[in-house]
């Protein structure tokens, strides 16, 4: 009996915060782009880090220095020593988890004077690029969504969740 | 009550100083301002012109002129409110200009019903107000460095700010969507040239989310979300996604750059604490702060700010020797869950060198570390969250200056690299 009240006025409480006048319109399609680590979103397309180079050159470069060393914006490859170590340096090789997110920050974000400029193949080329750049994918292997959802970054079991280490 | 008597305690000290003092004339002749009409009526009124100095400080990546910071002057200011202008600012490609008739905040994905609802539908909802702080995951990062900065405090922690926000619940929009039962996670994304997205644990969403259209009474700022922001009460900024435009319900994170690459904690382990969304409790001694000077011994009023991500703060104590002794501080009423709290607490300063040091509890049972306990914890290298007891010391002369603990830095050796990145990205 105490039980079944409980369920009702957990329901009830539910209901009050759902009183809404409803002036939201109703849409059929979405378009939808965001990407996750299992490849979902990735869309059609493909590159080579070949092809790539060049396109680093041209948009990338002045920021992130010839070898993604880093200039006004942060290192992005070849990072030296472990995370552990006393002076690490988070990069793309030794740091990011997933190779989608790549991607998808290039994608989205990239350049950054022209963000969103970028078709398809050119972000996969770019991606391909700065992956060699970590010694991940070789200069002329094509690069597509499928290649990018198995590639194993080295870093990706390197997280824990926040609570685990308050 | 402690407050109370010390605050009697020092009246008498206070009259006596009076009396030793020399006593000087009032004038007698009116004012200039006295004796011509003052200024007509303004459209929308600006500081003082004797209080020029009072502003943000902005620092920016020399490529990248919108991806950076600005600074609130906290040292400047006084009470828990934060005025619009002086917010702080953190940007990854710039303040989107963003027309409230046309923008549009989209609720889809894992939903019954996607949705999309226009600003000048959502001004017409049910509205909350939400006192509360808001912080950037890497305010105070520069304390970090095992060399202790002097800069103004405001130009160190000043990547914390605090305003009525007034806005709709985000559990009635959701609701609205009904979201399927698996569906826990929320993908926000900003309007912005950064297209700023990150993953929020639907249980957050619908505590506490506010879908923010008003800060301290009128419409947002441009730099704080025009038209529309997230607000998460106590949750690291980067989640209160500004120029909110889109929320996808989904079945799990995202993983985006900003959840990943950035603000993640690296540990001395090697490991990174990710979904650090919780601010920590902390606290900042403001008056007097790095580069002031007290002007001789005598009486001064200590105030500063406390915060705490996990609910109200239950206390500040001040130490005025180091550490070795702590007083309870006066809390400025009320004092709000998840809001910056004003401490004060009065102090006469015999004119010997010392270290003033804050600490703060908060109703979770949290007590601020000290800052060996934090790098014990989290190592020298995390970035992010950084929120130990700060310390100023005072010099002979009452020059007050940033020190570690109760007075010596890390390490002696200054060409010891910088533990944190110089740039912004």
């Amino acid at each position: 009996m105490t039980a079944m009240l409980l369920l009702i006025l957990i329901a009830a409480g539910s209901d009050t915060d759902t009183t809404g006048p409803g002036l939201g319109r109703e849409v059929s399609e979405v378009p939808v782009h965001d990407v996750f680590p299992d490849g979902t979103g990735l869309p059609p397309g493909r590159g080579t880090a070949r092809i790539g180079q060049g396109l680093y050159a041209q948009h990338c470069l002045s920021c992130h220095g010839p070898a993604g060393e880093g200039a006004s914006a942060e290192p992005i490859a070849g990072a030296q020593g472990a995370l552990s170590g006393p002076h690490p340096v988070k990069t793309i090789g030794n740091y990011w988890p997933w190779a989608p997110t790549l991607y998808d920050l290039i994608r989205r974000a990239m350049p950054m004077h022209a963000p969103g400029s970028l078709r398809a193949d050119e972000a996969y080329a770019l991606t391909a690029y700065v992956l060699y750049l970590q010694e991940l994918v070789e200069l002329d292997a094509e690069v597509d969504a499928a290649v990018l959802t198995n590639l194993q970054m080295p870093n990706r079991d390197g997280f824990v969740p926040a609570e685990a280490v308050p | 009550m402690l407050a109370r008597r010390q605050f009697l305690g020092l009246g008498a000290g206070g009259a006596l100083l009076g009396a030793a003092g020399r006593a000087s004339a009032w004038t007698a002749s009116a004012p200039a301002s006295m004796r011509e009409p003052g200024a007509p009526f303004t459209a929308y009124g600006v500081p003082s012109e004797w209080e020029q100095e009072v502003t943000r400080l902005p620092t920016a990546n020399r490529d990248v002129p919108g991806n950076g910071a600005s600074w609130s002057p906290l040292h400047l200011l006084e009470g828990i409110i934060t005025p619009n202008g002086l917010h702080y600012e953190r940007h990854h490609n710039g303040v989107p200009r963003i027309d409230p008739t046309t923008h549009e905040l989209l609720v889809h994905g894992r939903v019954r019903r996607a949705l999309s609802f226009r600003v000048q539908e959502l001004l017409r909802y049910p509205l909350r107000s939400r006192i509360c702080f808001l912080e950037c995951g890497g305010n105070s990062n520069a304390a970090w460095h095992r060399q202790p900065i002097q800069s103004p405090a405001g130009h160190v922690h000043g990547l914390v700010s605090c305003s009525e926000w007034t806005g709709v619940p985000l559990s009635v929009v959701l609701a609205e969507a009904k979201p399927y039962t698996d569906a826990d996670w929320l993908i926000a994304e900003g309007a912005d040239a950064f297209a700023m997205h990150v993953s929020i644990p639907m249980r957050k969403a619908r505590e506490d989310g506010l879908l923010a259209l008003y800060q301290n009474g009128e419409r947002l700022r441009p730099e704080n979300g025009y038209p529309l922001r997230l607000i998460l009460p106590g949750w690291e900024g980067v989640t209160n996604v500004k120029w909110l435009r889109r929320l996808r319900v989904v079945d799990r994170p995202v993983m985006a750059r900003n959840e990943t690459y950035s603000y993640t904690e690296l540990l001395p382990s090697g490991k990174a604490r990710q979904f650090s969304h919780t601010m920590d409790v902390k606290s900042l001694l403001l008056q007097p702060s790095a580069g002031m000077r007290l002007p001789g011994p005598g009486w001064y009023l200590l105030s500063g700010l406390a915060w705490s991500g996990r609910g109200r703060i239950r206390g500040v104590e001040l130490s005025t020797d180091g550490g070795q002794h702590w007083r309870a501080a006066e809390l400025q009423q009320p004092v709000l869950s998840k809001c910056l709290t004003r401490f004060r607490l009065p102090w006469q300063w015999d004119g010997a060198p010392t270290v003033l040091m804050s600490r703060a509890t908060d109703t979770s049972g949290a007590v601020q570390p000290a800052r060996e306990q934090l790098v014990a914890a989290r190592g020298r290298h995390g970035y992010f969250h950084y929120h130990a007891i700060v310390s100023w010391a005072v010099g002979q002369a009452g020059d007050v200056r940033h020190v570690y603990g109760t007075g010596t830095g890390d390490s002696h050796d200054s060409n010891a690299p910088a533990d944190i990145d110089s740039g912004w990205f």
